[in-house]
């Protein structure tokens, strides 16, 4: 990068980049890929979010109190299977075993298989982030006539929430980047238009690195948007 | 500041086991209302099993508690409902460091009692202003001292229009010099009429504002009596012993 480069080198390297991204509109595999991981990571989200709570709060109950034996014997088990198994192999066999012999879209498969995954992680995350919170709060709730559900949702949550937000923020970064491998399933995701772009123009460098910056600035943005929330969050620490 | 005859929390044949471990054994007793009732006792006699266990946060193991006449350990009665005339103020203060003091005191009078914000917050400051800390209305509790918090963990709890109050050792985290600000406040609710119970280890308010001192070791109440009697006059000679330790 700092070396001084010729002309020709220059050139070479312009010539690259026009074969690699505007010749045939080549651009598009990215800009397209971009949006099926876009849409692959936000909709796996809500499902993660809204599954992985529902899941967290099952074991979490189950821990405070004693009740809710078979559904959080249940979850249990989904968490393990989930954490247990990579989740190329759980889209793989959402894809191919489960909806085998249906036609089914692929964006669909992905969004379910990596909700799904991401589920028992932020499951995993609500609890220990209930957990976190001092025993006392809970009392100090129900004492003054809160049920249980109330006390959990005007004094624990809010507490929980602010204490996993980082740990949350990290689980979904973690889920945009492992969208990566939906190549798997034949689904032209970004990193599959990279490699699409690759195998075109038998040149790596320019559609890879491409597909590594524009993963890299999305986490960027993703980060500095946690960032904000928790330190908004964070204003009655002091 | 003598109870009247009316009973507003009985006690029967209370037991609490926590695994082998027997806590609580075979209590009976009765909270008359406007009484202040104050229990002492070495650590690990069971004096806070026994005040946690009037509001359910400990579940007895046999026995019942009456509250007003309704034996809440039915799981049919609503506890949630008469937990709300029940205050409670803890050791650690337990208040919610998410909101503001004015919404700590606020929250459960607007979601349990349907109080309009207005009337909550109105409730809220006329209670701070009665603690001294009106000016601390929009602060956080991470702010504030122990003492305060605990000033303001007493009037959260009062808010709530409670029938009785729960004291467990509210001035045994406190620095030496907020124990007074807290037992001030506590004096205070006592002339004004309210029942108490309190878990203490603070002989000199035991002997200055209790109707009736009693002393818990091993799991029972081994005496009662006047404070006045109590200390100056005690039988059981554990009593004795514990008073010489700690007088």
């Amino acid at each position: 990068m700092f070396i001084e480069l010729e002309e020709e080198q220059v050139e070479q390297l312009a010539e690259k980049f026009v074969q690699n991204f505007i010749a045939d509109n080549r651009w598009q595999y990215l800009v397209n890929g971009l949006g099926v991981t876009l849409r692959v990571t936000f909709f796996a989200l809500i499902i993660g979010i809204v599954l992985g709570f529902l899941i967290g709060a099952i074991t979490s109950t189950n821990k405070l109190n004693g009740t809710l034996k078979i559904p959080n014997a249940i979850c249990k088990l989904y968490i393990t299977i989930i954490r247990g198994t990579p989740v190329v192999v759980q889209l793989l066999i959402i894809y191919f075993v489960i909806f085998g012999a249906v036609d089914i879209d692929k964006v669909t498969v992905a969004v379910l298989a990596f909700g799904f995954n991401s589920a028992a992680y932020v499951a995993e995350i609500f609890r220990s982030g209930i957990m976190s919170i001092d025993p006392g709060q809970f009392e100090a709730g129900r004492s003054l006539g809160f049920n249980y559900i109330e006390t959990m949702r005007h004094i624990i949550m809010p507490q929980a929430f602010k204490n996993v937000l980082p740990a949350l923020g990290n689980e979904f970064i973690v889920l945009l980047k492992e969208t990566s491998v939906a190549g798997y399933i034949a689904l032209q995701d970004l990193t599959k238009g990279g490699d699409i772009i690759r195998s075109r123009t038998y040149d790596a460098f320019m559609p890879l690195i491409a597909v590594a910056l524009i993963y890299l600035v999305l986490v960027i943005i993703f980060q500095a948007l946690v960032n904000r929330m928790e330190r908004r969050l964070r204003s009655s620490d002091r | 500041m003598t109870g009247s005859d009316e009973v507003l929390i009985k006690v029967e044949n209370l037991c609490k086991d926590f695994g082998d471990l027997k806590v609580l054994k075979n209590i009976n007793e009765e909270i008359k209302k406007g009484e202040v009732v104050v229990i002492v006792g070495p650590s690990g006699s069971g004096k806070s099993t026994f005040l946690r266990s009037l509001n359910l946060l400990e579940k007895p193991t046999s026995g019942q508690i009456f509250f007003e006449g309704d034996d809440i350990t039915d799981p049919k009665v609503d506890l949630d409902l008469h937990r709300q005339k029940m205050g409670m103020v803890f050791q650690h203060f337990n208040l919610f460091p998410h909101m503001t003091i004015k919404k700590n005191l606020t929250i459960a009078p607007m979601k349990l009692l349907k109080k309009t914000e207005k009337e909550a917050e109105e409730r809220a400051m006329e209670l701070l202003r009665m603690v001294g800390l009106e000016d601390k209305a929009d602060g956080y509790p991470s702010q504030l001292s122990g003492g305060q918090k605990q000033r303001v963990a007493i009037v959260r709890s009062l808010a709530m229009n409670p029938d009785v109050m729960l004291f467990d050792e509210p001035t045994s985290a406190l620095d030496p010099e907020m124990v007074g600000e807290v037992l001030e406040i506590m004096k205070k609710l006592a002339a004004d009429g309210m029942t108490m119970v309190v878990v203490t280890h603070e002989m000199g308010f035991a002997r200055e504002v209790a109707d009736r001192v009693l002393f818990m070791a091993d799991g029972e109440i081994c005496e009662q009596n006047t404070p006045g009697d109590f200390f100056d006059n005690p039988q059981n000679p554990r009593l004795q012993d514990f008073l010489a330790k700690v007088l």
